[in-house]
């Protein structure tokens, strides 16, 4: 609403796609990763109609969008009204990142008691406005399409943007990041370094990067799928945490929290954690 | 226009752009005077310093660099710092070097991006930087590939821009080659050279009058510019170790806002590029500090809208002693220094673009963090926001609300606020109890 700039010529409104970038619960990194498009970030622009996105533009517009991305989980009883209105004026609505489409590294909320956490933090916590959990944006409305990783990888958010404006279903690769680490040649750190890496349940996607550097793969990218006739097929979480415990003798904890992280609230990740927790707790007086 | 006796009015927009996050400003006015000024920021609470306890030491740098997709590294470092501090790590020589080189990336990365695309278009008259680009296509390619050249940075020691990979408490998971490093410098030197044109670029810019009256603080290292080390240092002659914070600074709930304010010995006080400059000046580098000094501006810079030369100042600082980082780069023996975990409590401030970042952690025998607390930037501006706004209310509440409205938000990007410990949607309600005229 609040242009400074002169106004723009009816023309060069029309015709383009129009596109809405929205936030939730977030850090902001996949609204950055898209204005890190930088080389195509013009061109970007002049192919889609930019119609609100606050981060990098004052012009707002109430639409309706031809696709709405959404960045962030849903922590606020408000917010759980707005992402309705999201979804009413957007004919596309994807997710990006893992707070949108998992919940996010905040829902670790969702196993604590979010009262104390607020007493924790706020000297005054009744001022606070926030629910008990903090939820993938599916939870709450239909979701078109969904681009993992936390933050999101430009180039994966190009190609679905490509496909989405040609009117195809975009469809980017769900195997575990493993595959890509083997076809790269990469000495792998779970067999050699004994490190805890969650490459084998990671969707790829991000090129390998933690391996590359050294380190094991945190699960960033969400869990992996295989697709045998078409179908969703979870990947083995059990298989890798038996091996972190019987194998790289880590304690159930620390199984635990292997699964318990960046996108700790999707099913496969959420399932294997629990299961290590009701372990704990058996073990435990 | 004759108003009812005591009429409140309410001038609002719905969202504040170009800023990371969200809040809302409700400025009230009674007989014609600025009677409140409330920087509500209703960003959604993320409760990241409840849920640290109980993690690993080890998971840090993964985690906190959630709280900002902005700036992850200052998250991380000031998290490692933090953590060493408690196990007795020195970081020293090449791996030293590293971190300040990953920091120069941030900088670059994070303060083009404000400089171009969110806080220029305001002083050319645009929506966005992209909007700009119709017109000024080779300033904002330029801006773009300054912008680019950080993020290269960072790529290369951490494997991505935002959220980077490789921190670890004691050093990095894997130091660069030097030929790798090399194969930056290029495109690092046609970015110093840019980041020059850039501070002459923005220091032509028409500025707003307005001198609120700082008192600023950053970290002041001996001899250098600061990213993660030196003493915290205030314009008032205060000169504190980091781990001092606490007993010097303070948070404080307000009604209105997820964000908790900071304050120096009960006062408000001014963190970031501005302060920066204004302690550590003749710390910056030859290039920077002639830069500086060519735009004309004297020191200490008083005007918050001069926050866009210091910005500019600092890319140039930074590109420049990534250049010096590289030259001199001699891969480290290990990419970590060996160390014992052992409990304890420590505390680290680092320079965030945006400004201090304060950490503390209680960690346990087993490495366990029992307790953070974390000062972003943010928190600490946003008292002083209020109180430029107080001085600066006056000189526009005779502009129509929307106009009003937009000079407000452009003090407010003045800061390139973080809100992200928070959301969009910055409301301006001003309230206007007049007594009829
Ligand atoms: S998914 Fe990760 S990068 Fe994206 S907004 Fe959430 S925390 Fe930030
Ligand atoms: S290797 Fe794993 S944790 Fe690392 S960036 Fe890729 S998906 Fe994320």
């Amino acid at each position: 609403m609040p242009a400074t700039g002169p106004p723009r010529a009816p023309h060069e409104r029309m015709n383009r796609p129009k596109l809405g970038v929205f936030k939730f619960a977030s850090c902001d990194g996949c609204q950055l990763s898209i204005l890190n498009l930088e080389d195509d970030l013009l061109a970007v622009s002049e192919t889609l109609d930019i119609a609100y996105f606050p981060e990098a533009s004052s012009d707002m517009r109430e639409g309706p969008y031809d696709i709405a991305l959404v960045e962030g989980s849903i922590t606020t009883p408000e917010d759980l009204h707005r992402i309705v209105s999201v979804r009413e004026r957007a004919k596309v609505l994807m997710t990006i990142g893992a707070c949108a489409t998992a919940g996010g590294i905040q829902a670790l909320r969702n196993w604590s008691d979010v009262e104390a956490f607020k007493q924790a933090v706020y000297p005054s916590p009744q001022y606070i406005q926030s629910l008990s959990t903090s939820t993938p944006i599916s939870e709450h409305v239909r979701v078109d399409f969904e681009l993992w990783g936390c933050p999101i990888e430009k180039t994966q958010l190009m190609r679905v943007l490509i496909d989405l404006f040609a009117g195809v279903q975009p469809k980017l690769p769900t195997h575990s990041l493993c595959l890509d680490c083997k076809r790269r040649g990469m000495v792998c750190v779970l067999v050699t370094k004994g490190e805890p890496c969650m490459g084998p349940v990671t969707r790829t996607g991000c090129g390998v990067i933690c391996p590359s550097l050294g380190r094991d793969c945190y699960g960033c990218f969400g869990p992996s799928e295989g697709a045998p006739q078409g179908e969703a097929f979870p990947p083995n979480t059990s298989s890798l945490a038996t091996q972190f415990h019987h194998g790289l003798q880590l304690i159930p904890a620390e199984v635990l929290r292997r699964f318990r992280g960046i996108n700790g609230y999707v099913a496969p990740f959420r399932k294997e954690s629990q299961t290590w927790e009701s372990r704990i707790e058996e073990t435990t007086p | 226009m004759s108003e009812p006796q005591r009429q409140t009015r309410t001038i609002k927009i719905d969202t504040i752009a170009r800023v990371e996050g969200e809040g809302a400003l409700r400025v009230t006015v009674k007989n014609g005077l600025v009677d409140d000024v409330e920087l509500r920021i209703f960003e959604p609470p993320r409760f990241f310093e409840a849920f640290l306890q109980g993690r690993h030491y080890e998971e840090l740098p993964d985690i906190v660099a959630r709280i900002c997709g902005i700036c992850p590294v200052a998250y991380q470092m000031s998290a490692v710092h933090a953590v060493e501090s408690i196990f007795g790590v020195q970081v020293t020589g090449a791996l030293r070097d590293l971190r300040r080189l990953l920091y120069c990336g941030e900088w670059v990365e994070s303060h083009a991006l404000h400089v171009y695309m969110l806080q220029a278009p305001d002083f050319l008259g645009y929506e966005s930087g992209i909007a700009m680009a119709k017109d000024h296509a080779h300033v904002v390619t330029r801006g773009l590939r300054i912008k680019k050249a950080g993020n290269a940075l960072m790529a290369l020691l951490g494997g991505r821009s935002v959220h980077p990979v490789s921190v670890r408490v004691g050093g990095f998971s894997r130091a660069p080659t030097r030929r790798e490093l090399n194969g930056l410098t290029d495109e690092l030197l046609w970015a110093r050279d840019a980041a020059v044109e850039t501070v002459r670029w923005v220091a032509g810019f028409h500025f707003p009058d307005l001198d609120p009256g700082y008192t600023c603080v950053a970290l002041q290292p001996r001899d250098e510019y600061p990213f993660n080390h030196g003493l915290l240092a205030s314009s008032d002659g205060l000169k504190i170790p980091g781990d001092e914070f606490e007993l010097h600074f303070s948070e404080t709930q307000v009604a209105y806002s997820t964000a908790l304010h900071c304050t120096l010995h009960g006062k408000r006080y001014f963190v970031g590029p501005l302060a920066r400059i204004n302690l550590n000046a003749d710390r910056l580098t030859p290039l920077a500090r002639a830069a500086l000094d060519g735009t004309g501006v004297s020191l200490p810079l008083r005007n918050p809208f001069h926050s866009i030369i210091a910005r500019s100042v600092e890319i140039l600082f930074a590109l420049e002693e990534s250049l010096r980082l590289i030259a001199q780069y001699e891969p480290p023996p290990a990419p970590v220094e060996d160390y014992q975990v052992r409990p304890g409590v420590g505390m680290a401030c680092t320079e965030a673009p945006r400004g201090i970042l304060y950490h503390r952690y209680r960690v346990d025998a087993d490495g366990i963090v029992r307790e953070a607390k974390i000062v972003p930037p943010t928190s600490q501006n946003q008292g002083r926001i209020e109180e430029d706004l107080r001085v600066f209310l006056p000189h526009v509440l005779d502009l129509p609300d929307q106009a009003a409205a937009l000079a407000c938000e452009r003090v407010i990007r003045c800061y390139d606020p973080c809100i992200s410990c928070s959301t969009h949607f910055l409301n301006l309600e001003i309230h206007r109890e007049d007594d009829a005229s």
